[in-house]
C-alpha cells in the first residue's frame, strides 16, 4: 500500500510541473507588454516599474518561471492589484463559502443520483426507468445558470419563499444561511446528480446480473435484502469515488452559480478578477482548483484501494 | 494481399454510415429525436435571415419588454428587440462555438493522441502527463482563464473552449490507438512493408474515427453550454450581436417584470444541448458491437 502510494505520488510530479507551466504561461497570452496590461488603465510609470519588478518581466522567461514557482512553493501566489492583498489570503477567505455550497451540492447529488439510479436499475425497462433516464439526461443538459434563474423566478419572484441573492454566514444566522444557500446548492447538485444516476444505474445492473446476487436469491433472501445488502453495497464503491471526483467539478459549477445568486465565494472571485483584470488572482484560482482536484483524485484512488481488498494486496 | 489488408481500414468509416448503424440509430427514438432537433437548429441557423421576422439588432423604444403577442411571438427585450429573431440568430453563435471549438480541439488533440499512442516511449509520457495536467483544471475555470487572458470575444471564447476540450481527444485517441495497434491487420500492414506514417494515418486513424465522432457530438453539447456560460459572464459574444448566453445575462435584471426574456433563450440552449447529448448517446450505442 505504501509503495503504491509512493509510486502514485511520484507519478504526480511531472503532472504538477506541467500544470505549473500551463498556468504560468497564461500571463504570456496577454497581448502586448504584460506590465502595461497588468497595470490597468492610465498607469503611471511607477506602477509599471513596480509590476515589471514584481513579475521579473525584465528577466528571461525561464528566470521569470523560476521566481514564480519559487513563490508558489512557498505559498506566495502573488498580490491582488485590486484588493492589495496576497492572492492566497483572498482565496482562503472565499473558500469556506464555496466549500459549504459544494458540500451541500454533492450531498444533494448523491441522494438524488443514487436513489434515481437504484430505482432505474431495479425497475429496468419500465416507465420509471425511462423517466429516470430522461431526468438524468436533462440534469446533464440543463445550463445551470438558466436553471438558477428559473428557480429564482419561481421560488423568489413568484412564491416569495426564498431570497433571490446574497449570503448569510451560518455563524450569524443558520436559518438565513440555509435559505440563501439551498437554491444554489440544488442547482450545483442536479448537474452532478445526472452523472451519478447514470453510473449508479449501470453499476447496479452489472451487480444484479452477477453470480453472488444469483446465489443470494437462491438462498431465499428477500429481494429487498438482495438489492440493498448485496448488490448495492458492491455497486456503490465506484460511485463514492465518482462523488469525490465530481466534488472538484462542483467548483467549476460554482463560478456561474455564485454569480447568479451573488454569493461572495471562490467562483465569484475569479469572475470579478477577470473583469478587474486582476490576473494574479485568476492564475491563483486556477492553480488552487487544479491542485485541489489532483489531491481529490489521489484521495479517491486511496479510498478505492482501501475498500477493494483485491487492490490492497 | 493488398486488398485484404486494406479491407478493415475502409470499413470503420463506412460502418459509420452503413445501413446497420443507421438502422440501430433509427431504432432509438431518443436518438432520432436528437438528430431531428440538431438538424432543425442547423437549418434555423443557416436560414436565419429568411426565418427571422425582424432585424435581431433593431431597437424599438416603443416596444420595450413587450410580452409574447401576435406581433412579437416570444416578446421583446429591454431595448425593444424581437426575442424570436435574436434566438434564431443566436443559434448561429451557439452552433459555431460548438462546431469550431470542437474542430480546434480535434485538430490539436487527435494528432497528439495518435503520436502518443503510436510512437510511445518518452513522447507518450510527455503528452500523457500534459493531458493529465490540463484535465486537472476544471473545464469552465480553465476556459474562463484562457478567455480572460486572450480578451473577451466570441472568437477567443471558441479558442479557449477548444484548447480546454483538447485533452479529451488526446486521451480518447491515444487509448484507441493503443488497442488498435495490437490488431492482426496492423501487424499485416507492417509485414508488407508499409511505412510507419502510412500505418498510422491510413490504417489506424480511420478505425478511431467512429469513436471520435461520438465524442465530438457529446463535446459539442458541452461546448455550447460553455459558450453560453461565457457569453452570460460577458466573456463570449459581445453585444449587440445576439447570443443565447448574453440574452440570459440581460434577462436576469428584468426577472420580475419580463420573465419571458429569460425563458426562451434558456429553452433554446437546453433543447439544443439535450439533442446533441441524445444523438451522441444514440451513436455510441449504435456503434457498440454488443448492442442489438
Amino acid at each position: 500500500m505504501t509503495t503504491l502510494l509512493a509510486r502514485r505520488l511520484l507519478q504526480l510530479l511531472p503532472t504538477l510541473f506541467l500544470l505549473s507551466l500551463i498556468i504560468f504561461s497564461l500571463q504570456h497570452l496577454l497581448p502586448g507588454d504584460p506590465a502595461l496590461v497588468l497595470a490597468g488603465e492610465n498607469p503611471d510609470p511607477e506602477t509599471i516599474a513596480r509590476i515589471r519588478a514584481a513579475y521579473h518581466l525584465d528577466q528571461p522567461i525561464f528566470v521569470q518561471y523560476l521566481f514564480w514557482i519559487q513563490g508558489v512553493l512557498t505559498g506566495d501566489l502573488g498580490e491582488s492589484l485590486r484588493h492589495n492583498q496576497p492572492v492566497l489570503d483572498l482565496i482562503l477567505q472565499k473558500l469556506p463559502v464555496t466549500f459549504q455550497l459544494a458540500v451541500m451540492g454533492i450531498l444533494i447529488a448523491l441522494i438524488l443520483g443514487i436513489a434515481g439510479g437504484l430505482i432505474s436499475a431495479v425497475k429496468r425497462d419500465t416507465a420509471a426507468d425511462y423517466a429516470t433516464n430522461v431526468v438524468s439526461l436533462a440534469g446533464i443538459s440543463i445550463p445551470n445558470f438558466w436553471f438558477g434563474i428559473m428557480l429564482i423566478l419561481f421560488f423568489s419572484v413568484h412564491l416569495g419563499w426564498l431570497p433571490a441573492s446574497g449570503y448569510v454566514s451560518p455563524f450569524n444566522n443558520w436559518r438565513m444561511n440555509l435559505a440563501t444557500t439551498i437554491m444554489p446548492a440544488f442547482v450545483l447538485g442536479t448537474g452532478v446528480a445526472g452523472v451519478i444516476m447514470r453510473h449508479t444505474r449501470s453499476a447496479m445492473l452489472q451487480a444484479l446480473e452477477s453470480d453472488y446476487v444469483r446465489t443470494a436469491r437462491a438462498k431465499g433472501l428477500s429481494e429487498r435484502t438482495v438489492i440493498l445488502k448485496h448488490a448495492m453495497r458492491n455497486a456503490l464503491t465506484p460511485i463514492i469515488t465518482l462523488g469525490a471526483l465530481e466534488f472538484g467539478a462542483l467548483l467549476s459549477g460554482a463560478v456561474l452559480t455564485e454569480q447568479i445568486f451573488t454569493i461572495p465565494g471562490f467562483g465569484k472571485l475569479i469572475v470579478d478578477s477577470v473583469f478587474n483584470r486582476d490576473y494574479a488572482v485568476v492564475q491563483g484560482v486556477v492553480l488552487f482548483t487544479a491542485v485541489f482536484y489532483i489531491a481529490l483524485n489521489l484521495l479517491a484512488d486511496i479510498g478505492y484501494i482501501l475498500v477493494n481488498p483485491r487492490l490492497r494486496s | 494481399m493488398e486488398a485484404v489488408i486494406h479491407k478493415p481500414v475502409a470499413n470503420p468509416l463506412r460502418m459509420f454510415f452503413t445501413s446497420r448503424t443507421w438502422r440501430r440509430l433509427a431504432r432509438r427514438k431518443s436518438a432520432l429525436f436528437g438528430l431531428v432537433v440538431v438538424l432543425l437548429v442547423i437549418t434555423v441557423a443557416i436560414l436565419a435571415p429568411v426565418l427571422a421576422p425582424y432585424d435581431p439588432a433593431a431597437q424599438s423604444w416603443t416596444a420595450v419588454r413587450q410580452p409574447p403577442s401576435a406581433q412579437y411571438w416570444l416578446g421583446t427585450d429591454e431595448a425593444g428587440r424581437d426575442i424570436l429573431s435574436r434566438i434564431i440568430y443566436g443559434a448561429r453563435a451557439s452552433l459555431m462555438a460548438g462546431v469550431i471549438s470542437v474542430g480546434i480541439a480535434m485538430a490539436i488533440g487527435v494528432p497528439l493522441g495518435l503520436a502518443a499512442g503510436f510512437v510511445g516511449g518518452l513522447l507518450d509520457g510527455f503528452i500523457s502527463r500534459f493531458t493529465d495536467a490540463m484535465l486537472a483544471c476544471p473545464f469552465l475555470i480553465l476556459a474562463i482563464a484562457f478567455a480572460a487572458f486572450l480578451g473577451p470575444s466570441l472568437t477567443n471564447a471558441m479558442l479557449a473552449i477548444g484548447i480546454t476540450a483538447m485533452p479529451l481527444f488526446v486521451r480518447l485517441t491515444r487509448g484507441q490507438v493503443l488497442s488498435i495497434k495490437a490488431e492482426d491487420y496492423i501487424e499485416a500492414a507492417r509485414a508488407v512493408g508499409n511505412p510507419q506514417w502510412r500505418i498510422a494515418i491510413r490504417h489506424i486513424l480511420p478505425n478511431v474515427l467512429p469513436q471520435l465522432m461520438v465524442q465530438a457530438t457529446l463535446t459539442i453539447a458541452s461546448a455550447i453550454i460553455a459558450e453560453a456560460s461565457m457569453s452570460f459572464l460577458g466573456l463570449g459574444q459581445q453585444p449587440p450581436a445576439p447570443s443565447w448566453g448574453s440574452m440570459l445575462n440581460s434577462a436576469q435584471r428584468f426577472l420580475s417584470n419580463a420573465p419571458w426574456m429569460a425563458l426562451w433563450p434558456g429553452m433554446a440552449i437546453f433543447f439544443t444541448v439535450l439533442s446533441f447529448n441524445l444523438l451522441g448517446d444514440g451513436l455510441r450505442d449504435a456503434l457498440d458491437p454488443r448492442s442489438k
